[in-house]
């Protein structure tokens, strides 16, 4: 099995006048096709490993490898690249553009990847929807439609570009037992299928115990 | 790589959702715009009526034989002199005559050269207005009136009465509006003239000139050159002035005093009488402009606000849009192109307005005894005024914009997903 994601020495601090160690070496790695769940208390840093390996916090030393390619110290464009294509995201709110229908949100980083035509696209899309048993809310305006069902949406966004790694904060933090049920059946498919790599961060320790593997954090440091 | 299509889909639906702020943001340049439009066009197009008003009444190149003393007095030449300190007193102008010398070969060699428009003679002759025992004194000057009204718009100001009566008409006169009210004369009467030395003549008023300056009515008249010159009993080369236009009024000083030496006469370029009058041009100009940036600005200012708030309401929107792929660059254009958008079409519409009240103004009655030729207030469609107004627009809402965009591009993803 490949490695998808590599980490080497991380450290990282909060503050400057009286600097706060956030996380301390931090030297992990998923491999491909790997569904892992980062655990810890709050204040334990999980959000913020989270967030670097996410590529969207650089403020960090140490090292970070993707497809044992250097990302630590590449430029802010070139990191919205990688973002885009390699990387799909999953928050604990939902996040979507409420302005924009649910198709719209979903076709959107394909549109900004531009290596398909709008066609390909919005069939793409709605093949996703479809598969999430949300194709009938397409048309419908983002802000319209429930947490749960904003939340499968969302998942349908991170997955247009086809990326190697899926990153959740918390993805069911926000949503009842129910959809966070189902959510979570989705996301297990996902890795099943596709042989997606998935790293989520939860609270929930009975999800986490389904995962492939779990990284406990604490205070700054993987324990487990 | 930037994919512009995306950006401005989003860039519209933001303008589309928020469509009062949107409104908002485009009267504020339009009005600003409009405004701009408005005052340059009036502005300038009083300076010019201004300008015109004295100016069209000077020749570009005035060529006259001035009386002067000699510059080399006789004593210069005489050579048991030439140490000494000569003190003359009393010096007396030369003797010699007012008319250019050699007027009519003159006249001949000026309309051969390719740089003149054309060139008119004319005969300045002092005389009096007679009635009854009343005498007023005043200028009639002798023209060839054909040339007159092609060169200059001499018959704008002629408010009675027409040009070709007084070619027609061999003892005509074109009487000067002042004269005419103050002897109660009109169209078709007679007027007793008398010149300097005294001989009468009586000439039939076939125009009323009005020039708007009264003091150029109250003693200014125009008849027949030959007419003038028969009363005073001169020959038929006897003129006293030439009146030169030019095809490039640029070239007027330096032209004036190529003339100067090759005809050896005096000779006056518009720009010496100008001068004053581009001072009074300039300071109107400026007052216009300060007027309309300070509204351009306010309406930046407007523009910023709306930004500011939009980028405000819409963190969430730029922390998604960074997290999927969007870089800083893309979202700032994000801001910048609906600012474009709102710097465009508040623009046209702006010059639309502006064109519109400009028009408006334009047919506003505007009579005036001074200016007997306007009936309307002036206005001037330069197409450049509308040119620099729409650059100024769009200039004024990438600056409004370009602050707020920028923060927009700054904003960190991670506080913002955090934060909530």
């Amino acid at each position: 099995m490949s490695v998808i994601l590599e980490t080497k020495n991380i450290n990282k601090y909060f503050g400057k006048a009286k600097p706060f160690h956030v996380l301390k070496d931090i030297c992990m790695s998923i491999n491909q096709g790997e569904f892992t769940s980062i655990m810890g208390k709050s204040g334990s840093g999980k959000s913020t490993l989270l967030y670097i390996l996410s590529t969207m916090d650089t403020d960090y030393s140490g090292e970070l490898y993707l497809q044992d390619e250097l990302i630590t110290g590449k430029s802010q464009p070139e990191l919205s690249h990688i973002r885009n294509k390699k990387i799909g995201f999953i928050f604990q709110f939902h996040y979507l553009l409420p302005e924009f229908s649910v198709l719209e949100n979903v076709m959107l980083p394909a549109k900004k990847l531009g290596l398909k035509s709008l066609e390909e696209i919005r069939e793409e899309a709605l093949d996703l929807l479809k598969k999430l048993n949300i194709d009938h809310l397409a048309p419908k305006k983002a802000s319209k439609i429930s947490g749960g069902e904003k939340q499968r949406v969302a998942v349908a966004r991170a997955l247009i570009n086809e990326p190697i790694l899926l990153i959740g904060d918390e993805p069911t933090g926000n949503l009842d037992s129910h959809n966070s049920e189902n959510l979570f059946q989705i996301l297990k498919t996902l890795k099943k299928e596709k042989g997606l790599s998935l790293l989520m961060v939860t609270h929930d320790e009975d999800l986490a115990k389904r995962t492939d593997r779990t990284i406990y954090l604490e205070d700054g440091e993987i324990i487990k | 790589m930037r994919s512009w299509k995306v950006i401005f889909e989003i860039a519209k639906t933001h303008l589309f959702t928020k469509l009062k702020s949107t409104v908002t943001a485009s009267i504020g340049v339009t009005f600003g715009i409009a405004a701009y439009i408005t005052l340059v066009s009036f502005m300038t197009g009083l300076n010019s009526m201004l300008d015109d008003l004295m100016l069209n009444q000077v020749p570009h190149i005035h060529l006259y034989n001035e009386i002067k003393p000699s510059e080399k007095q006789p004593i210069a030449l005489y050579n048991d002199f030439e140490d000494a300190l000569p003190i003359i007193h009393s010096i007396k102008p030369r003797q010699g005559q007012r008319k250019i010398h050699n007027a009519l070969p003159i006249l001949d060699d000026l309309e051969k050269n390719e740089k003149v428009q054309g060139a008119t003679p004319q005969l300045q002759a002092q005389i009096f207005y007679l009635s009854g025992n009343i005498e007023l004194g005043g200028n009639l000057t002798g023209v060839d009136i054909i040339k007159e009204s092609k060169l200059s718009n001499i018959q704008d100001y002629i408010t009675e009465g027409s040009v070709l009566d007084l070619k027609n008409t061999e003892n005509g006169i074109l009487l000067g509006s002042g004269i005419a009210e103050k002897l109660s004369l009109s169209l078709g009467r007679k007027v007793l003239v008398s010149t300097a030395r005294g001989d009468r003549f009586h000439f039939k008023v076939v125009g009323i000139y009005q020039s708007g300056i009264a003091e150029i009515d109250d003693i200014q008249s125009f008849a027949n050159l030959k007419t003038v010159q028969r009363i005073l009993g001169e020959a038929e080369n006897y003129i006293t002035d030439i009146n030169i236009k030019l095809n490039d009024i640029a070239r007027a000083p330096a032209l004036a005093s190529v003339m100067e030496k090759k005809y050896n006469v005096s000779a006056v370029d518009i720009n010496e009488i100008n001068a004053q009058f581009e001072t009074g041009t300039k300071v109107r100009n400026l007052i216009t402009y300060a007027v309309s940036i300070t509204l351009l600005i306010v309406a930046g200012f407007g523009i910023y606000n709306i930004q500011n708030m939009l980028i405000y309401e819409k963190m969430n929107d730029i922390a998604i849009l960074k997290a999927i792929g969007f870089s800083g660059a893309d979202v700032q254009m994000i801001f910048l192109s609906q600012a474009a958008f709102i710097g465009i079409s508040g623009g046209i519409l702006g010059l639309v307005l502006g064109l519109g009240l400009s028009n408006l103004i334009d047919n506003v009655a505007f009579e005036t005894e001074a200016l007997p030729t306007i009936t309307t207030y002036p206005v001037n469609y330069n197409p450049n005024n509308y040119i620099i107004g729409f650059f100024f627009a769009l200039l004024c809402t990438f600056i409004a914009a370009y602050f707020p965009s920028k923060k927009a591009k700054n904003i960190d993803p991670v506080q913002i997903i955090r934060g909530n």
